[in-house]
């Protein structure tokens, strides 16, 4: 088996979708109002500044006043979409995302760009591995990845629409569509299906689901069938589907460009242990990362199609 | 409309002075009963409270969530009882309640919860948040032009920590002149003199230098803090510079650094009762 992709397929970068589904929400909604760190370049915010210019908040390097102020306006009676790194956005933010944000329970939406390893050479002071376990942690705050341009689009407008807080991770490393197919490419709280499968279940979420889907063909090459889940709402956890795929396949990867300490893999593994035991891998991001481009280290943690495939060939021994 | 806002000059001290000390027993009480508190912050910040909850905010019980009413927030939440005392003084919650203060599953928690709470804008407790969410409700207030004043009340030892500044810059930039920032300054924090701690001083130099107008008031003058809040502004926020005394009111408990959260024995209980009864 090779690493190589099986289709030369487009691939996107989700920060544009994300623009464009903001735009057309603040032309039909004018409590929409934008927030953001001197990041309007990195936030694809330049086309809403210039159409909205007084709907974009910046208030300069600042993510503890971005986030404060975010409450503020939800305050007032706006929706806000707080757009930032999410390295910085989480990390400096994090008090006020727990105690200004979910704990004061307003409706503000968190929009983290170019999370996980996406600043690849930058290092890992600009990769956001943690933001799932620390977010996770916080009560009455819905997590949201998208794992494709639809997806984003579509979490967008139920973010706006859902009246609380949301946090959503708006990816930048390009990825293929995966939701394309769907009747509704998003459906808030819901894991998707993608591949149906009998041996074993591979979870991913984000970038990680495009990966899993071609793992998948490579496992069925060899006479192994994976169900692949798509999980874009990590909180609240879709705990049926899970539970199902635990019962029904046996055996669970779960795939995350991601901490492995608190993300996916411990929501769905948590899930398991109570209620369907199962033997679990969980593949993501485990330490600082060297020096390498976004797809180098994506391969230096195995997040890609090989990687899924041993990992899903070892636990299926187990079963 | 509060009734200080309806009368002026000494009909309005007068008044005011009579809600204050009604504040500060309920304080006493809450603490008495509860067992816990921080009695010499919310005894410095009480005459700021009282002056904006009865004379300066353009707020209704009856309408508590109306779009366009004016914000206060207090950012240092862990005042809560001193919040509670004015919220159920001022009809927006029921006086029992306050018996109920930090009780197992009482609405007051030791620091106020909007969502259980009705008068209270934002959940804080940490310091260093309140001025942010202040700035993001005041360019609210400008861009639907609804023109509510928004007001957060800072205590002194909090302006340590850099969120302030960072948003202070914000409203120094924007000219948000909607926006008025009080700080209790009582010089005391939990543990020292903030001037022995991480000094603070000069502190009206430090506003002015990130844009806005300021303004030293006694901070137990119910007038000299009226006044400062409503003369006119234009172009800038507006920081004024409570000068208190934490604890104030309770000889015992004046000026003391531990008296950040003492509670009071049953005898001293008694002391400050009568201190206040007189």
């Amino acid at each position: 088996m090779n690493g190589a992709p099986t289709a030369l397929a487009a691939t996107f970068d989700c920060r544009q979708a994300f623009a464009e589904a903001l735009a057309d929400l603040a032309r039909t909604d004018e409590r929409v109002v934008a927030v953001c760190n001197d990041s309007v370049g990195s936030s694809n915010l330049g086309s809403f500044q210039k159409e909205f210019p007084d709907r974009l908040v910046n208030v300069g390097i600042a993510e503890q006043n971005m986030v404060g102020v975010a409450a503020g306006l939800a305050n007032g009676g706006y929706i806000p979409f707080v757009c930032a790194a999410s390295p910085f956005l989480t990390g400096r933010a994090l008090e006020q995302i727990k105690a200004d944000i979910a704990y004061s329970q307003y409706h503000v939406v968190l929009c983290a760009m170019s999370p996980g390893l996406a600043y690849g050479a930058l290092g890992p002071t600009h990769h956001s591995i943690e933001d799932l376990s620390w977010l996770r942690a916080i009560a009455d705050l819905a997590i949201v990845v998208p794992a494709d341009p639809e997806q984003t689009r579509a979490a967008v407008l139920w973010s706006a629409d859902s009246g609380r807080p949301s946090f959503l991770r708006i990816s930048r490393f390009k990825v293929p569509s995966v939701s394309e197919a769907q009747k509704d490419a998003f459906a808030f709280g819901r894991i998707d299906v993608p591949r149906e499968g009998r041996d074993l279940t591979i979870a991913a979420t984000g970038v990680m689901v495009s990966r899993a889907l071609e793992a998948a063909q490579d496992l069925a090459a060899e006479g192994v069938s994976a169900r692949v889940l798509n999980v874009s709402t990590i909180k609240p956890l879709d705990e049926d589907t899970v539970i199902a795929a635990a019962q029904e396949t046996g055996a669970i990867v779960t795939v995350e460009e991601a901490a492995v300490e608190g993300g996916l893999g411990a929501a769905v593994a948590a899930v398991v242990v109570r209620n369907a035991p199962v033997p679990m891998r969980m593949l993501g991001v485990t330490g600082f990362a060297p020096t390498g481009d976004t797809g180098f280290l994506l391969d230096h943690f195995g997040l890609n199609r090989a990687g899924i495939v041993a990992a899903a060939l070892d636990v299926r021994v187990r079963r | 409309m509060a009734a200080g806002m309806a009368i002026t000059g000494d009909a309005r001290r007068l008044y005011l002075q009579a809600m204050a000390q009604q504040v500060r027993r309920s304080i006493v009480e809450m603490i008495n009963g509860a067992g816990a508190g921080h009695i010499g912050g919310d005894l410095s910040v009480t005459d700021i409270l009282t002056t904006l909850y009865f004379a300066v905010l353009r707020i209704d019980p009856e309408t508590a969530d109306r779009p366009d009413r004016d914000r206060c927030i207090l950012s240092k939440g862990h005042c809560a009882a001193a919040l509670y005392s004015v919220l159920a003084l001022r009809g927006f919650i029921p006086k029992e309640a306050l018996q109920t203060f930090m009780q197992p599953l009482s609405a007051l928690n030791g620091h106020p919860n909007r969502r259980k709470v009705s008068g209270v804008e934002a959940n804080t407790g940490p310091l260093g948040h309140g001025l942010p969410i202040g700035v993001g409700s005041a360019v609210a207030s400008r861009l639907s032009g609804k023109n509510w004043q928004t007001y957060v009340v800072l205590g002194d030892g909090e302006l340590q920590e850099g969120s302030n500044w960072e948003a202070a810059m914000a409203a120094g930039h924007r000219g948000l002149d909607n926006l008025v920032a009080i700080i209790d300054r009582n010089r005391l924090q939990q543990g020292a003199r903030t001037e022995d701690t991480s000094r603070l001083d000069p502190l009206p130099e430090k506003w002015a230098t990130f844009g806005w107008k300021t303004v030293e008031v006694d901070g137990h003058d119910h007038l000299q803090i009226y006044d400062s809040l409503t003369a006119p502004r234009s172009g800038r926020p507006l920081c004024v510079i409570a000068n208190t005394i934490k604890g104030k009111g309770i000889s015992f408990i004046e000026d003391r650094v531990e008296w950040h959260h003492k509670v009071p024995s049953p005898g001293e209980f008694e002391r400050a009762m009568q201190e206040l009864a007189e």
